[in-house]
This record gives structure tokens, C-alpha cells and sequence, in this order.
């Protein structure tokens, strides 16, 4: 920037040389030579002077003067923004991509569609916001400023004191004396999670268009770190929702709800169903036929009803592939000492106070995820570009007979064993010897150590022995109900709050009294649907996104004792089977797989089963992923990842229609992109 | 991209001339020559531009010289700012220190303080607001309000006011018919606790009394904010939101939530009167009212904590709505700059817009005064006569702004002073407002007939319509000779001057003092925020506090004059703001001074509590216990304190440390009586025994 100034400088003494006398070019040159050598002076004093005043200038003047000029620029750009119409963003986009199609908003209003039923958003993990009520005196001045959500500015500002309030309490759950976070309330809670981040705004914004406002629209905002229960217990938040429900039902001529949970808001509905039917005091007392004369329809947006398997490593080693991949691309950085033990420490010490992180366990153990040898995705070709075969139907996987437990064929290209969710090591996710993988761990320790008070953060792992843990894992293969026993194997504790507050089995009996216990109510293969045989449910979710799946561990090579003794095995690649920086991917919308999201509407809940006593109807909505044509389009409106997914026309579409009252079937029923029905048929599901 | 232009031309002139450098350096020495070539591009860029200020006076360098300047100064300005800033903010305690040695260290706020004597969270707490402090967003609107769905229309920045104000206004007018939304345009009330703990940025309204009460204990769970659309008549909020069924859902979810303890409300300027109203329809049946049947008050209400309520209502509402201007606007108009108020720009623009827009919304007309001349007094006697203001003024703010030698030259009554008749709540002229009223001769309203007249010009106007335009000058001239107005012959003069919007204000609101409570008629909505003409609901062991600052004066009756200006799209009544006086009253720029809050006169706020429901009267069947609190106001002692911690005025009273803390006892279970009852500072008791109502 400098020199550009200067030689435009320079240029226009250039221009003006030629017309002054000789007398000032000869000046000039002789200070010219003054500043590069110092040897021609006639006027010492004066021209040391100038010297100085010019480097003075050259400094800190250059500084200010740049400063100055990028603030001119921007304001004035910020002017221009302002004073031009709002359209014009909206217009340049067009002159580049063509005439934009009417957000589904505008189009159906266009198409006569208007509010109908009140709506209730159940937002999910880590997306709503949480704001201090009470803090430590390093928090002054934060009273009912966000901590989670907005700007987070206070992470960088404050970093310890922010993961002081973060944290939860170890034994109970809740907050640590002398703290209050409490969630955000109203549509503010979760219409933007971060400036410019959409996550319900589009939505909303759609609905309004259609003639919904506060008075129809609910935000079932809830603290994403408690344990469901606990919300209520500390919050009376269910309780809340079992208010408001009926309020706007009341107020909306007795018209019924639809609710929309996301994400991990589907397990609290879930949860917040079972509740509100169940007596008191554990219940919310709202008798038998709550449900059925309140709700009508339940539209899950990508919720992991049998949890995901990311939620394993975030658990195990405070990484999601993310974090992986970054390593292996600086491994130095990374590797320190700094980052493991500070970054990741921290991490998981939070992260492991949060119940409601171990909500997203895999359920249902082996019968869903697969055994050692099979699991019900196998042979997805991750390979091609999986979109083109979908209209082609030309490359289908090349499937070999799982059910009859068949290895695949010598052909070269062994399939990826998904059901395996941790490896220790690539060759133990590969191997076909059964005979390994029979002895499970249990949950005794030989002798648990003192904690290492040296290392900063407490976590679980300062009080395991290295090598009994190495004994315990090292070459050993782990599926859903193994991995879970892993957990319980290296974080006792973490492992019996999770046990207080969730399952992660199927039921035998589900009227065996003991699944009355709220520790239940979010597993869909533990608890019953209500009695409420209109209620429509749907899973609605992205596909065409691969989606870690399983995963490839190795034992941290770092001998220091404060670091976390295992991570993701990034350098184990296999791209014909979808092997990339050490997990295995599938079919999913980045986060939850298909399996997870859609199981349960396509066979757990299908029909009249055990799990869907009243045969409420069900509806799958799959959304097939394209990425925005362009950068102007930012996330897009085609596409199905997780959370921008909330921003896709045919989801909003799909939703606006119901809430103005259409059916399941009105809409066109199921829609189905993946191998789900397939990878269904392969399940065992006792129904 | 500027300079990358400047650039250009720079190089493109170098080019048209390129033989130039070359002979300059031709003309060097061989010792020059040979650094020259030695040194890179970069050295020589540094070193032509370390010659910039040695050019200075041939012109085109000079140029560059006025941009460098500008650049400089504004990096200069901006990386100050973020020293200034980034030190700000590396260093939070310290303007609580700055002003702990200035001041000498602060008192615990009273949160801190009770929270200390072992206070804690009990009663659930419900927050009403008042009007003009509660956000309102847009939902849907007309093409040029594009991108600013759910952004505030009203509070917060107002940015959009200046940006585009005619498309503002457009959003933030009702339907002159309904009372409701234009079509095609939906406003909405903000929800939630940020609708009105700040009204603007840095301008608190409720947020220091929620600090307080989470210092106790208090969160979401057991605080509410019952923000309404303030635009509306009470009634249509129902109609349109279903905010008074909100409500009664929270307060029963909140009773419910927090183990069955009973709410303590605290209502706000005029969402006093709004809970007044939300208490009679509750217990009404439907569809009218909430269906909450008998009782409903009782189990779920533990107290009523209003805080400057204008019970009565106040007198600024009437100069509001009859020329659109306060006591601000007129002493702006008068003293301040006379010639830009009276410009076409002004005068005619923006009062005239204010006085559109602002007729449109019900709600203000529930702040008129009630209770007639029974109340507010008549055409020779009020209950505040014999009010001195001066002294008043001197114990508060030690300004005294009656000078007092004034006093003996002008005539006198029997207490030494010239007599006040705060009933003239309108007068015209300053003669009329101070004559002997047997010495009057004023025509009445009766002997014209406003149909008879044609009507006054209305196109030219434009959009710009008040129903000023539909009259002639003769009724401007009729309401002129009318003289003196007291608080009821005012409302007919409204019915007279605005006949449409008195329509929609008399299916709203009732004004007046009932004979009979038991009269059928009662039961219909428009009397119930009309404290005069219902009952309180049955609920003996309910309290009901009137808290409020005095020791300020407040306006409580105007000098009138017709306007000069002639154009007949003009408002044609002024307050007379020359007229200055030195009577008991403070007359002061055309208006006459009581003690109060700045807003709303002791009278309207006390009354109900010192005296219409104290003890059973017929206002208050069940005895419901009642308390006056009054905060005198002390002005803030320095800058740094900003709007005080003991003011008493409307909306500052807010952060009012002693209110703050009567508030937090009662949330945490005291009762009145634990208070200590009663605190009068005003003449209230004596003004009420004045009052001649049947109890």
C-alpha cells in the first residue's frame, strides 16, 4: 500500500520536475542523496530537520494515513450500501444466476395458503443460546449477556472465566454454586446462532409470510446442556411447554400444534411426549389423552432418534473429524503440548459435564449399527458421485447377500464393516477373524490412580492407568454395545450419570414397569408413541452428505500423562472404502446418518407396532443435497447438511404446507432418496 | 480503489513524459547515480514519498497533501478510539472507580443489600409496562420497509426514523376506523424481558429493577413481562394478539411453577391502568372477558405494585392530542428557536404527522383525564389550589424558577398569593385563565352546530390529515371565545373538534365518576381501566400499592392561543408559551405546574390508594388493602451517576434505589404494613379530603 502511494508520489514529481527551475532540482537531488547517504550537505541543520520530520512521517504517519484510508473506504462503501435500494444484492444475484425462484413463503401465500395451526420450534444442541443470570466477579458486567450464541465474544475475551460459567456441576448435572446460565428465551433464542448464521430465522420468516406471528409461533427454548429431566427439575421448562402448548391451542380456536423439533430437540419432544402423560410428580399429570387433543403432527428435522456416532469420539476423545483432519494437516501445531493439553483438556472436561452430550450415544447396540461382521449399511458406495447414480440407476452398489453373513467377495475390495464403531487400529476394522473380538470389557478397573493435579482441567482419564488402558484397547474392535462399555471403562463417572439419565438398549417388554423411569422416555426403542392415532409424525432429513459412520483409533503417541491417551488414527486412508482421515463415512446429512434419522418412521414406527401402539402415521421426507451454484447463494436452498438444511425450499415448503393444514399423504407421502427401506429390511427390529 | 485510480494517472502521466526521469537523472551526480541503481524498487518508493512535504507548494502535490491530511487525521481519530476502547475495555471497573473517588464509595445497589440480609426469591414477578416503552417489530409490511422483518420499528436505535420516515410513519400508523393494523401492514409488540428493559440503547427502563431481583434469586422462570401492543385499546389486544389470555396463562403457569405462591405485578405508568383492566376481564365471562370466574384475582394475585400509574389520567394527554405538542415542544418552539419550530418544516410536517399518527392509537386517549371536574377540579376551585411551587422547587432541585419579588406586585388572594385555577385545564389567553370566573363572558360550544359548517379545506393537505381540515375557521373561532375548558367541558370540546376519534374514544374508554357500580352497563369493557367506574375484583387479602415520585413539577393546565399562521392546513391552536407568570401554579411557557413526577400530578397517581379504594368504599367492595408510597425526587448528584439512584421522576424513578427496594421486599413476602406502610411526602392527603366523592 505504501509504495503504491509513494510511486504515484513519485510519478507526479515526475510531472512537476519539469517545470520548476534548476535551482529546487538541484536541491532536491542533493536531498535525495541526503537520505540514502548523507554525504553532499550544504545545510546541515536545516536538512536534518526535514529528515527527521520525513521519518517520522514514514512511520508512523504511513500507519495512521492507511488507517484512515481503508476507514474512508468502508465507511463510504457502508454508505453506498446503505443508500442503494435493498434489492440490489437480490439483483446482482440475478444478473448471475438468473431469476431467482419465490422463497416458498411468498409462493405459497401467492398459492393461498395461510396460518393454520399454532407452531412450536424445539431448537437442538449447541444452536440456542445461553445468556448468565449470576456469575463470579469475573463475569461482571455480563448480566444477561450471551455466553453461548451471538458474538461469543466473552471466549475470547475472558477464555477461563467463559469455561467456568460453562461448566455444569460433575455430581448433579446443574449449575455449580454461585452460578446461574440460563437459555435464552423467545424466538431470539435460536433465529440466528451467530450473526448472519441462520438457523430458524429462515423458517420463521417463511411462516410469517403466510400470516403466522408471536402469537402462533412458539420457541421451546431449553438449557442443551442439562439432562431432559433436569430441565424441568431446574427450570420447570417442560412444564412451561405444557403451558404454552395448550395456550396456543386456546388461543388459536382450539386448533391443534405441530411442533418442529431439530436435531437433538426431537429426543426432548420425545421426552417432553412421554412426560407430559405420565402422573405426577414425575410427569407433567396432563392424563392419557393429552397428546392426541393437543399435537398434530410431529415434524422431526434431522433428529438422531438412535443417536450418532460422532457423539462416541466427541465423548472418548474430545474430537469430531473436524479436529482429526486438522491435526493431520499441522500436526506440529496440534501435536504440542499447548493445544492438546490446554484446548482439548478443556474441551472435555465441559463438554463431559453436559448430559445432555451422552443423549446422542448410538441406541440400540449391535441390532441397529451392526455386529463385528455386518451392520445394515454395509456395501454403500461412498466411491462416486453418488448424486449422478441416483438418476442414473446404473451404479448401484455392488451388494453381496448380507444377510446370510457372507464375507464379500475375494474380488479386492473388501466392504467397510460400519457395525465395528471403534477400531483400534485399520486392521483390526478390517479383520474377519470373529474369534478376537468375543472378550468385552467390563467395567472394573484394577486400581484406580490419584488424580494428576498438575495437569490444569481434571479429567477421567488422570485416574486411569496407561496401561491397563492399553491392555484393554489395543488391536480390540468395538460395536455400538461394546463401545458403550468402553465409555463406562474410562469414565466411570461420566458413565453413571449418563446411565441415571438415558438408555441406549431396546425393550423386551415395554410394559415392564420399570420403563415408567424418565431415564427412558427419550429412546424410541424403549417407550411407546402416545395414544394419539392422528398425531403424524415425520422425519424429515437431508441424504446425499457422507457422514461419519464409524471410526479408526490409535493410542496417542504423546507418553506426557496430562494428555488424552487416545485419538482418531487420521492417517489411516481407504477411499474405495470410504476410509478418510480415520472414519468410515455413510449416507447422511453430515451429522446424523440416514439410519439414525429415518429407522424409526420407516420401521420402528411403521404401522401399528410395539413402539407405535396407536398407529400414529408416519412420514419420511428425504432432501437430497446440493451445494449453492454459487457463493452469492451463501448456504443454499437446495442443500441437506445438518443445520442448513433449515434453509432448504423444499423442507420450508413442506413444513409451511402442513402448518396450514395439509396431511402427510397431501403432501406426497414418503419420499425416499436413500437405501433406507433396504438397509430396514436388514434389521431385526422385533416390532 | 481510489487510490488505485490515482495511481493510474500518476503512471499514465509518468508515461506521456516519460523522457523526464531520465534526465533527472542524467542530471545527478555519478556518486547518486550508482546508489540509485543499487537501491530497489522499494527504497526509492520510500524515498519519493519521504520527499512529499518538501513539494508542498506546487499545486498538484498540494492536493495530494489535503487528501493525506484527511486520511491521516481520520487513522489517527480511529486508532485512538481503539486504544481508548480496547483500554475501556481491558479495564472494567474502572468508571465505578473514577466515580467512587469522586463521590466517595457507592452504596450497595438493593439488591446486593437484601440479598446480603438473607432475602430471597419468593412471589413470581409480573412486569406491565407503560406506553411508549415497550418495542414493536415488524411482521409484515409494505415494500419499502423490505428487510427489516422483525426488526424494531419502535425502540431500540430508531434508525429507521431518520432513514426513511415517511415509510416509519406509514408502518407505525393504526386504521383510523378499526383501531387495528392497515392492511397489508403487521406491527407487533417485542416479547420477552428485552421489550422493555431498555427502551434505547443505554436508556433504562426496566433492566436495573431485573438486575436487582436475579440478585435475589429471580430468573425467566419467575419473571415475566407482559408487553402489549401500548398502541392499542386494551381491549383490541385481546382481539388482535390474545394478550390479555397470554397473560392469565403465564400468571397461572407462574403460580403453578413456583410452588403455588401467588404473583406480585408491577404495572408501570399506564399499564397500571392496563391491569386494572386485565383484572376486571379476567373474572368477566366470556367471550368478553377471560372466563376466569370469581376468585381468579384472589388465588393468583398477591399484590399490585403500580408505579407512577396515572390512575386518573393526565392532563399532558390532553394538550397531546389537541395540538399535538408537550411542554418540551412548546418551551422548544418559544424560547429555544422560534423561527425553525414555525417553518413550514416543522410546524407544518412534523406536528401535523405526530398529531396523524398518533390519533390513530386508542391507548392515548386512555390517559385523559377522569373523574371530570369532581376530580380535577372546576371553573373556580381544585383540590391543589393553594399548591406553592416555588417552595416545592427550592426543597428540590434548589432552582427557584417563580421569583418571588414577582409576587407582591401582581394581585393576591387571601394566603398572599394570586390564586391558581388548576380546573381551567385549557384556557385562552392568560387573562382567562387568572379572571374571576363570574367575569367571564364565553360562549359555550352548544351554539354552534358543527354540522351546519362547511367544511375546511382537506386535499391540499395531502397525506397529512387531521380532522382539523374538515372544519371551518368559524369553529376554530367558536372554540377560541369557549374561553376556559375545565376536564369535562375539554373531552365535549374534543367531541367538537375531532367528533370521529372521540367516537372511537367513547366505545374505549369511560371518563367519568359512576353513580351506581351496579348498573349493567359496567359490565361492558370500556369502563374497566376507569378506576372510578369499577370495582375492584374480590380479593381481600390482594394489596394494592400506589408508588410514585414527587417533587417535580408537572403540568396540569394550559394557556391557549389560536395560531397565527393562517394556512388553512395548519394545527389551528398553539400553547401560548410566551405566557410566564409568577402565581402559585408556576406559570411557565403557557402551562401551569402541580407537584408530581414530571408526568402524571400526585393526584392521579395517589388518589385511588390515599382515598377512592382505601378502607371498603364502593370502589373496593372487599377491602382490599391499600398504600401510597411517594419517593421524593433528588436530583442526581453528579454526571457520573447518570439518571440518579433517588429521582422521582416517570421512567427514571425506575432505577430509584428505595423503590427498588420496597419492590424487592415485597417480591421476597413482606407486606405493606412490613414496608411501613404509608409515605406521604405531598399535600395528597389534603387535596383528597378536598375531593368530593361519594365513597
Amino acid at each position: 500500500m505504501l509504495r503504491r502511494r509513494a510511486q504515484a508520489a513519485g510519478a507526479s514529481q515526475n510531472i512537476t520536475d519539469g517545470s520548476v527551475p534548476d535551482s529546487g532540482d538541484g536541491k532536491e537531488k542533493s536531498y535525495e542523496a541526503n537520505v540514502t547517504e548523507s554525504k553532499q550537505d550544504s545545510s546541515p541543520t536545516k536538512r536534518s530537520r526535514k529528515l527527521g520530520s520525513s521519518t517520522r512521517w514514514k512511520c508512523i504517519d504511513s500507519f495512521c494515513w492507511f488507517n484512515g484510508w481503508i476507514c474512508t473506504v468502508a465507511l463510504a462503501l457502508l454508505l453506498l450500501s446503505k443508500i442503494l435500494p435493498n434489492s440490489l444484492p437480490g439483483y446482482v444475484t440475478e444478473v448471475i444466476t438468473g431469476p431467482l425462484p419465490d422463497p416458498p413463503g411468498v409462493k405459497l401465500a401467492k398459492a393461498g395458503l395461510r396460518a393454520f395451526h399454532p407452531v412450536v420450534f424445539v431448537p437442538g444442541i449447541v444452536t440456542g443460546g445461553l445468556e448468565l443470570w449470576e456469575g463470579r466477579s469475573c463475569a461482571d458486567g455480563l448480566f444477561r449477556k450471551r455466553l453461548w450464541g451471538g458474538t461469543f465474544g466473552e471466549v475470547y475475551r475472558r477464555p477461563s472465566c467463559w469455561a467456568e460459567h460453562m461448566t455444569l456441576d460433575n455430581e448433579t448435572g446443574l449449575d455449580p454454586e454461585g452460578i446461574r446460565v440460563r437459555a435464552v428465551t423467545g424466538l431470539v433464542a435460536a433465529d440466528y446462532f451467530a450473526p448472519g448464521y441462520f438457523v430458524w430465522a429462515v423458517v420463521i420468516e417463511s411462516l410469517a409470510k403466510i400470516g403466522y406471528d408471536e402469537k402462533s409461533m412458539y420457541m421451546a427454548a431449553y438449557d442443551w446442556r442439562l439432562s431432559f429431566q433436569n430441565t424441568e427439575v431446574r427450570d420447570k421448562t417442560l412444564s412451561r411447554l405444557k403451558s404454552t402448548i395448550e395456550m396456543l391451542k386456546q388461543t388459536n380456536q382450539g386448533r391443534k400444534v405441530v411442533v418442529l423439533p431439530h436435531s437433538m430437540g426431537a429426543l426432548y419432544f420425545l421426552h417432553f411426549l412421554k412426560w407430559v402423560e405420565a402422573p405426577l410428580p414425575m410427569g407433567g399429570g396432563g392424563g392419557p389423552d393429552w397428546v392426541s387433543k393437543h399435537i398434530k403432527a410431529t415434524m422431526n428435522i434431522a433428529g438422531p432418534l438412535l443417536g450418532v456416532p460422532k457423539a462416541l469420539p466427541g465423548l472418548l476423545s474430545a474430537e469430531a473429524k473436524d479436529i482429526a483432519v486438522a491435526r493431520s494437516i499441522a500436526p506440529e501445531l496440534l501435536d504440542s503440548a499447548l493445544f492438546v493439553l490446554h484446548t482439548q483438556r478443556t474441551v472435555m472436561s465441559i463438554s463431559r459435564t453436559w448430559d445432555a452430550t451422552m443423549s446422542m450415544i448410538p441406541r440400540g447396540g449391535e441390532t441397529i449399527w451392526g455386529a463385528f461382521d455386518k451392520s445394515p449399511d454395509d456395501g454403500f458406495n461412498c466411491s462416486v458421485n453418488r448424486l449422478e447414480c441416483d438418476e442414473k440407476k446404473s451404479c448401484q452398489p455392488d451388494m453381496t447377500d448380507l444377510s446370510t453373513g457372507q464375507e464379500p467377495p475375494l474380488d479386492g475390495k473388501s466392504t467397510s464393516h460400519y457395525g465395528r464403531l471403534i477400531s483400534f487400529g485399520k486392521e483390526a476394522s478390517k479383520m474377519s477373524d470373529l474369534a478376537l473380538f468375543n472378550k468385552r470389557i467390563k467395567g472394573d478397573r484394577v486400581s484406580p490412580i490419584k488424580a494428576n493435579s498438575s495437569c490444569g482441567d481434571w479429567i477421567e482419564y488422570d485416574e486411569l492407568d496407561r496401561d491397563e488402558l492399553r491392555a484393554a484397547v489395543e488391536g480390540k474392535v468395538f460395536t455400538a454395545e461394546a463401545a458403550v462399555d468402553l465409555l463406562r471403562f474410562v469414565a466411570p463417572q461420566m458413565m453413571q450419570k449418563a446411565d441415571a439419565n438415558w438408555a441406549y438398549g431396546i425393550a423386551d417388554d415395554l410394559d415392564n414397569p420399570k420403563y415408567q423411569h424418565h431415564k427412558y422416555w427419550s429412546n424410541p426403542l424403549e417407550t411407546k408413541l402416545p395414544n394419539a392415532p392422528d398425531m403424524e409424525v415425520y422425519c424429515l432429513y437431508g441424504v446425499g452428505i457422507l457422514t461419519e459412520r464409524s471410526y479408526i483409533y490409535k493410542m496417542s503417541a504423546l507418553n506426557d500423562t496430562c494428555s488424552i491417551p487416545v485419538q482418531i488414527d487420521t492417517s489411516a486412508e481407504d477411499k474405495e472404502n470410504c476410509l478418510d482421515g480415520g472414519a468410515y463415512f455413510a449416507e447422511g446429512d453430515e451429522t446424523v446418518p440416514t439410519l439414525s434419522a429415518g429407522l424409526m418412521c420407516a420401521q420402528g414406527w411403521r404401522g401399528k407396532t410395539r413402539f407405535n401402539p396407536s398407529q400414529s402415521p408416519t412420514f419420511i421426507r428425504e432432501y437430497k443435497h446440493a451445494p449453492p451454484a454459487n457463493i452469492l447463494e451463501g448456504r443454499g436452498t437446495m442443500s441437506a447438511g445438518h443445520v442448513d438444511i433449515m434453509g432448504n425450499y423444499a423442507l420450508i415448503e413442506d413444513i409451511l404446507r402442513v402448518a396450514a393444514g395439509a396431511s402427510g399423504h397431501d403432501i406426497g407421502g414418503d419420499r425416499i432418496y436413500s437405501d433406507l427401506l433396504k438397509w430396514a429390511e436388514q434389521i431385526p427390529l422385533k416390532l | 480503489m481510489m487510490l488505485r485510480r490515482r495511481k493510474q494517472q500518476g503512471s499514465a502521466s509518468a508515461a506521456s513524459e516519460p523522457v523526464k526521469p531520465e534526465a533527472d537523472s542524467h542530471h545527478s551526480s555519478t556518486n547518486e547515480r550508482t546508489t540509485k541503481t543499487d537501491i530497489n524498487g522499494l527504497q526509492e518508493d520510500k524515498k519519493t514519498a519521504s520527499l512529499v512535504p518538501a513539494q508542498k507548494p506546487q499545486r498538484p502535490l498540494k492536493k495530494w497533501g489535503c487528501m493525506h491530511t484527511c486520511c491521516w487525521l481520520i487513522g489517527c481519530l480511529w486508532i485512538m478510539w481503539w486504544t481508548v476502547l480496547v483500554l475501556y475495555n481491558t479495564l472494567p471497573s474502572l468508571p465505578q472507580y473514577v466515580t467512587e473517588a469522586i463521590t466517595g464509595p457507592l452504596p450497595d445497589p438493593p439488591g446486593m443489600k437484601l440479598a446480603k440480609e438473607g432475602l430471597q426469591a419468593h412471589h413470581p414477578v409480573v412486569f406491565v409496562p407503560g406506553i411508549v416503552t415497550g418495542g414493536l417489530e415488524l411482521w409484515q409490511g409494505r415494500p419499502c420497509a423490505d428487510g427489516l422483518f422483525r426488526k424494531r420499528l419502535w425502540g431500540g436505535t430508531f434508525g429507521e426514523v431518520y432513514r426513511r420516515p415517511l415509510c416509519w410513519l406509514e408502518h407505525m400508523r393504526l386504521d383510523n376506523e378499526t383501531g387495528l393494523d392497515p392492511p397489508g401492514i403487521k406491527v407487533r409488540p417485542v416479547s420477552g424481558l428485552v421489550a422493555a428493559d431498555y427502551f434505547a440503547p443505554g436508556y433504562f427502563v426496566w433492566a436495573v429493577l431485573i438486575e436487582n431481583l436475579a440478585r435475589l434469586g429471580y430468573e425467566e422462570k419467575s419473571m415475566h413481562m407482559a408487553a402489549y401492543d401500548w398502541r392499542l385499546s386494551f381491549q383490541n389486544t385481546e382481539v388482535r394478539d390474545k394478550t390479555l389470555s397470554r397473560l392469565k396463562s403465564t400468571i397461572e403457569l407462574l403460580v403453578q411453577t413456583n410452588d403455588n405462591r401467588k404473583v406480585v405485578v408491577i404495572p408501570h405508568s399506564m399499564g397500571a391502568l392496563y391491569f386494572l383492566h386485565f383484572m376486571k376481564w379476567v373474572e368477566a365471562p366470556p367471550p368478553m372477558g377471560g372466563g376466569g370466574g370469581s376468585g381468579w384475582v384472589a388465588r393468583h394475585i398477591k399484590a399490585i405494585m403500580n408505579i407512577g400509574g396515572p390512575f386518573l389520567g393526565v392532563p399532558k394527554a390532553f394538550a397531546g392530542i389537541f395540538s399535538a405538542e408537550g411542554k418540551d415542544i412548546a418551551i422548544a418552539r418559544q424560547a429555544v428557536a422560534p423561527g425553525v419550530m414555525d417553518t413550514e418544516l416543522f410546524g407544518l410536517q412534523t406536528l401535523q404527522h405526530i398529531m396523524h399518527v398518533t390519533r390513530t392509537w386508542d391507548a392515548t386517549m386512555s390517559m385523559f383525564p377522569k373523574g371530570g371536574e369532581v376530580i380535577w377540579g372546576d371553573l373556580d376551585t381544585s383540590p391543589e389550589d393553594g399548591f406553592d411551587c416555588s417552595l416545592k422547587k427550592e426543597r428540590a432541585e434548589e432552582i427557584s424558577v417563580c421569583e418571588s419579588q414577582e409576587l407582591n406586585e401582581k394581585q393576591l388572594d387571601l394566603s398572599g398569593k394570586p390564586q391558581t385555577h388548576y380546573g381551567r385545564m385549557v384556557s385562552f389567553g392568560k387573562e382567562a385563565a387568572e379572571m374571576e370566573s363570574s367575569k367571564i363572558v364565553r360562549k359555550t360550544l352548544k351554539d354552534f352546530n358543527r354540522g351546519n359548517l362547511p367544511v375546511r379545506a382537506n386535499v391540499s393537505c395531502g397525506e397529512v390529515w387531521t380532522e382539523y381540515h374538515e372544519m371551518r375557521w368559524e369553529g376554530v373561532e367558536a372554540v377560541v371565545e369557549g374561553k376556559i375548558y375545565t376536564a369535562e367541558t375539554m373531552l365535549d370540546l374534543l367531541r367538537f373538534l375531532a367528533p370521529r376519534m372521540m367516537e372511537r374514544a367513547d366505545s374505549n374508554w369511560g371518563y367519568g365518576v359512576a353513580d351506581d357500580l351496579d348498573n349493567p352497563k359496567y359490565q361492558h369493557y370500556k369502563y374497566w381501566s376507569n378506576p372510578l367506574e369499577t370495582k375492584l375484583p374480590d380479593a381481600p387479602e390482594m394489596e394494592v400499592y400506589c408508588m410514585y415520585g414527587v417533587g417535580m413539577l408537572t403540568e396540569r393546565s394550559y394557556i391557549y392561543k389560536p395560531s397565527s399562521n393562517n394556512d388553512t392546513c395548519y394545527i389551528p391552536f398553539r400553547i401560548n408559551a410566551s405566557a410566564e407568570g409568577s402565581s402559585e401554579g408556576c406559570l411557565k411557557s403557557g402551562v401551569y405546574f402541580v407537584d408530581g413526577d414530571e408526568t402524571v400530578p400526585a393526584l392521579s397517581a395517589g388518589f385511588m390508594c390515599s382515598k377512592g379504594w382505601r378502607g371498603k368504599t364502593r370502589f373496593n367492595p372487599s377491602n382490599v388493602a391499600s398504600y401510597t408510597r411517594e419517593y421524593d425526587h433528588a436530583p442526581p448528584l453528579t454526571l457520573l451517576e447518570g439518571r440518579g439512584t433517588q429521582s422521582g421522576s416517570h421512567v427514571d424513578i425506575m432505577g430509584n434505589f428505595a423503590l427498588i427496594e420496597d419492590i424487592l421486599r415485597v417480591a421476597a413476602g413482606a407486606t405493606g404494613e412490613e414496608l411501613g406502610g404509608d409515605r406521604i411526602y405531598s399535600d395528597l392527603l389534603k387535596w383528597s379530603e378536598r375531593i368530593q366523592i361519594e365513597l
